[in-house]
This record gives structure tokens, C-alpha cells and sequence, in this order.
């Protein structure tokens, strides 16, 4: 039979083990800011002095102001767009049987798990073709694609919470269809619709291949991060890196501390 | 659409109340406007933006490129003179064998990750380690990946590491290694997160079960928990496969370049010789794997026991 000590050696092993994934897969992250933060041309240890120098680079950079302004208007209404249709997606999974159903899921479901880079030769090949190719609309396009579903699997997830005698309840006492959705569905998911609107910001802001293939001259963040990497690469990805990090872990989140915070809460709001 | 009387509204119930006539089919046009405005919207966006371009692909994969311009046809040179080449086919065998090699490897390194998260932690601090995988997933991997440079350069941090203990230096930097760790850094969240649906979820009383009949728990993990994760198993080592399968980042600025998968060679393709049909002919190829491996997947993951050879 084991000893104790031989059983709590392998579960500390197993511990450090998660500890080091975790490490691993935070280590790029910290490593971005840190060496944002250092003065060193080329980031190796040890490290030299503290600059911020590479922010000042940025700020002065115009390609990539316009980056990011071109990235908050397409992350804005894609996820908004996004949101509207991931609603009515899960709504329709929520509510109706209908023949052909699993294809009208799939279609809404499968985008993400095509490779982006055939997503990204497929519309850019299909939008010139109908003159829609090469402007900020052609992202916005191909990004409500990408971003729909993962809006939906969140919607989908609060809905499935929500007693389906409440809608019922509401049409008995009189109340239209849009009127049981107005005040009684809306109120209980829009903690998810909020949560889907951040998430689906993220995925338009750090999605990098459909938009290399369909923003033409509009370039985005990520889009701007290839360019410098094909050219002369400097410490300035590192500070915008760091930006680019700081603005997706700040919307993932929000997304999970708003969708967190309201199940709980599940039994107060179907009043 | 149809459902049950009793989870209709007033509207859609059928019954005695039909007998009223023409405002009962008004009411019955204004639940099919309720329906569809919710459901057709997003139905519609799919269809133009995503199905569309994708058959378009096969279509344009026929087309003819004459100096510099895409104008159509139905040529299939461009089919034979993709399967004429041998560079194509070096890379599809190379992007298949580094996909599948990461399933495994990127399974096996996530599952005593899925397997501390699902039995040793308790629920307040599982959510906050599974809150901790969701932002990588989601927080740009292309800057994650690139910035693994600075550790892997031969003057990275690593090498100095190793030179502050008196070890030799090693090249990871474009190396096929390199681009394993892009994979992992890829995949390794979306993989544990899989498994963990799966693994906790199995039913407590087998493990209990296994432990009161002496089982060990090594041996408990491969005959009690592995068999009753299948699903979630199958599913995190085929996503892993598809991400891997598509992916230009790594392989580009962690592995070199200089031995292209099937992303790099649509890149070059499109971006470098406006050979639009012949990178259909690429994209077509590896959604046909694609299906092909998901579906074989899934028929494995879902077989019933009956089934087991």
C-alpha cells in the first residue's frame, strides 16, 4: 500500500506541474510589459534601465493611432452586431423546433472552427468580387461572422437558467410576443448580452488573419503587429503588445466577472 | 415552427378560438414576423458572409489568373498543377504530422492540468483557474507567440539562464520546437478547458468505487477517468488538431518559415504571386481534411460502448 508521504509528494508534483502551465502561458504576457518598460533595443536579461521610451514611440507613431481608431470602430459594432444576432441565434435554439434545425445551428456555430486564414482568402476573394473588399465595412463583415457564435454560446448558456413557464406566464396574462420579450426574457439575459458584447469585442480586436486579408489600406491593431514584424522589428511591439494585452484581458474579463456575478442572482431578477 | 400548446403564446395556440377567422390569421402572420425577425437575421448574415464565400472558393478555384487578374472559367489547371507539386505535397504532410502531433502532445501535457482543476480544487478557486484559461484563449495570440522570441532567441532569456548556471546555450528559435511552443501557447487553454467538461463530470462513485477495491490511483486515472472522459478528450485533441492544422503564426515567426505548412503556402500564394485559384485549390484541401478528421473524431468520441472493438 502507498504511504501518505509517497501520495502527497505526487499531488505536490501535480500542483507545481499546473503552477509552471499557468507560468508558461502568462510568461509571454508579463514578458511583453516588462520589457515595454525597458530600455534595452534588443529585450534579453539582464535587464537594463527603466524608459518609456517605446510609449513615446508609439504616441508619436500616426499609423498607429489610426490602428487603433480603425480597431475600436470595428471591435464597437461588430460586437454589437454581433450580440444582436448571437441573441436571436440562441433565442431560436431556446424557444423553437423546426425541421432543419441542426443546419440552421451549424451555420451559426461553424465559422470559428474554419481556419481563419481560409476564412480571411474566402472573403476577401467573395467581397471584391461584390466591391466590398479594402474598407473598415469588410472587417466589420467578416468579424460579426467570426464573433456571432461565441456571442450565442453565452446567450444560449443564460437562457437555458431561465424557467421556460416565465414567458408562458406572461403571454397567460395578456402580454404580446415582443412584450414578453421586452420585459421579461431582455431583463433576464442582459447580463449575458453585455458579457457577449465584451467578449465579442475582444475577438474582433485580436483577430489578425481575415483582417491582414480584408482591411486593404484601413489597417487594425493586429494587422499593424504584422507589418512591424515584417519589417525592421523594434521594442515599440512590445509596448503596443502591452496595450494590445491590457485592452483584451480587461474586456474577457468584464465579460466573466458581469455573466458571474448575475447567476447567483438568477432567483431575485424573475420577479 | 411548432411547440406545445402550452408553451405558445396566445397567438400560435391552435383550437376553438380559430373559429374567429381572419384576425386569428393575423395573429398567426404577426408570430411568424416574431419568429423570424429574430431568427432569420443572423441566418441571413451566415449564408451571404460565410457559406457564400466559401463556395465561391470552389468556384474561384476553377477560375484562370491572366496577367495578374482573376477572370472566370472552368479550367481545373490549377488543381493539377497544385497536386503536380511536390512542395505541396511536403507541406501537407508536414502540417498534418505537426496537427496531429500536437493533439497528442498538447493532450497529454493539458491533462494533469484538467485533472488538478477538476478533483483537488475546490469550486471558488476552479472558477477563478478556469477564468485564467478563458482570457489567454481570448487575449492575442499573435503577439503571445511572437513575444516568445525574447525567451527562445539564441541570445534570448533562456539562454542566459542556462549560461548563469553553466550549461551550454541551445537553438529553439526557428526550430520545429519553436513552433511547438507556439502551438502550445495556441492550444494548451481551449485544450484543458475541453477536458475539464468532460473529466468533471465523471461520476464520483466509479473513482470511489475503483479506490475502495484497492485501484491505485495512477491506475485509476487510465481505467476509471480517461475511458469516461472520452468526449471531452476527443473534442480538446480535435480542436487542437483544426488550430494547429490552420495556423500561420507559429510556424512563420517561431519555426522560421523556411519549411512551409499549408497556411504559409496560402499566404504565398495570395500575398506574394496573386495566384488566387491555386490557394482555393490549398483552402479546399484543407477543409476537406478538416471535415474529414472532425467527423471521424466524433464518431469516436460518441460511440456507444456496444460498439467497442
Amino acid at each position: 500500500m502507498k504511504t501518505a508521504s509517497a501520495v502527497s509528494i505526487g499531488g505536490r508534483a501535480l500542483g507545481l506541474y499546473t503552477a509552471l502551465a499557468y507560468a508558461f502561458l502568462f510568461a509571454p504576457i508579463l514578458a511583453s510589459f516588462v520589457f515595454s518598460l525597458n530600455s534595452a533595443r534588443f529585450p534579453t536579461l539582464p535587464l537594463s534601465g527603466f524608459s518609456t521610451e517605446w510609449y513615446a514611440a508609439l504616441w508619436a507613431d500616426t499609423a498607429v493611432w489610426q490602428a487603433f481608431g480603425n480597431s475600436a470602430r470595428i471591435a464597437v459594432v461588430t460586437g454589437l452586431l454581433a450580440t444582436v444576432f448571437g441573441f436571436g441565434a440562441a433565442y431560436t435554439d431556446y424557444r423553437y423546433n423546426f425541421f432543419g434545425k441542426s443546419a440552421y445551428l451549424a451555420i451559426a456555430l461553424l465559422p470559428p472552427t474554419v481556419p481563419v486564414i481560409i476564412l480571411g482568402l474566402a472573403m476577401l476573394s467573395f467581397l471584391s468580387r461584390i466591391a466590398l473588399s479594402g474598407q473598415v465595412i469588410s472587417v466589420i463583415i467578416a468579424h460579426v461572422v467570426l464573433a456571432t457564435p461565441f456571442a450565442m454560446a453565452v446567450i444560449r448558456l443564460r437562457l437555458s437558467q431561465m424557467d421556460t413557464a416565465l414567458e408562458a406566464a406572461a403571454w397567460n396574462l395578456g402580454a404580446s410576443p415582443w412584450q414578453s420579450l421586452r420585459y421579461v426574457v431582455l431583463p433576464f439575459v442582459w447580463p449575458a448580452l453585455v458579457s457577449a458584447l465584451f467578449l465579442t469585442m475582444a475577438v474582433s480586436f485580436d483577430e489578425y488573419a481575415i483582417a491582414w486579408f480584408v482591411s486593404g489600406l484601413n489597417e487594425t491593431v493586429p494587422v499593424r503587429i504584422l507589418s512591424i514584424l515584417q519589417g525592421s522589428v523594434s521594442p515599440e511591439i512590445n509596448a503596443i503588445g502591452s496595450i494590445v494585452f491590457t485592452t483584451s484581458i480587461c474586456l474577457v474579463v468584464l465579460a466573466q466577472v458581469i455573466y458571474l456575478r448575475a447567476a447567483p442572482a438568477k432567483a431575485k431578477e424573475t420577479n | 415552427m411548432h411547440a406545445t400548446n402550452a408553451t405558445l403564446p396566445p397567438e400560435e395556440r391552435t383550437g376553438p378560438a380559430d373559429a374567429a377567422g381572419a384576425p386569428v390569421a393575423r395573429l398567426f402572420r404577426s408570430a411568424r414576423l416574431y419568429a423570424g425577425s429574430l431568427a432569420l437575421p443572423v441566418l441571413i448574415w451566415q449564408l451571404v458572409f460565410f457559406v457564400a464565400p466559401l463556395c465561391f472558393l470552389v468556384a474561384m478555384s476553377f477560375w484562370v489568373v491572366q496577367s495578374y487578374r482573376l477572370v472566370p472559367g472552368f479550367d481545373a489547371g490549377s488543381w493539377a498543377k497544385v497536386y503536380g507539386m511536390s512542395v505541396f505535397w511536403d507541406a501537407y504532410a508536414r502540417t498534418f504530422a505537426m496537427a496531429a502531433g500536437a493533439a497528442v502532445l498538447i493532450s497529454v501535457l493539458a491533462f494533469p492540468v484538467t485533472y488538478v482543476l477538476a478533483f483537488r480544487l475546490s469550486p471558488a478557486v476552479r472558477r477563478l483557474a478556469m477564468l485564467m484559461l478563458v482570457v489567454p484563449f481570448f487575449t492575442s495570440y499573435l503577439v503571445r507567440a511572437y513575444t516568445w522570441q525574447v525567451f527562445l532567441a539564441d541570445d534570448g532569456i533562456v539562454n542566459a539562464a542556462l549560461t548563469a548556471i553553466g550549461l551550454p546555450d541551445l537553438t529553439m528559435l526557428n526550430t520545429v520546437f519553436g513552433t511547438f511552443v507556439g502551438y502550445v501557447t495556441l492550444c494548451l487553454p481551449l485544450v484543458i478547458l475541453l477536458q475539464l467538461m468532460s473529466v468533471a463530470s465523471v461520476d464520483r462513485t466509479l473513482i470511489e468505487a475503483a479506490q475502495n477495491l484497492r485501484c491505485s490511483p495512477m491506475r485509476t486515472v487510465f481505467r476509471v477517468i480517461i475511458p469516461a472522459s472520452r468526449v471531452g478528450l476527443t473534442l480538446g485533441a480535435t480542436f487542437c488538431f483544426i488550430l494547429v492544422f490552420g495556423d500561420f503564426v507559429s510556424p512563420t515567426y517561431l519555426g522560421g518559415g523556411n519549411a512551409p505548412t499549408l497556411g504559409i503556402l496560402i499566404t504565398d500564394f495570395t500575398k506574394a504571386g496573386n495566384q488566387w485559384p491555386r490557394a482555393a485549390v490549398v483552402a479546399i484541401t484543407m477543409i476537406a481534411t478538416l471535415l474529414t478528421v472532425a467527423f471521424l473524431a466524433v464518431r469516436f468520441a460518441y460511440k456507444t460502448k456496444g460498439e467497442r472493438g
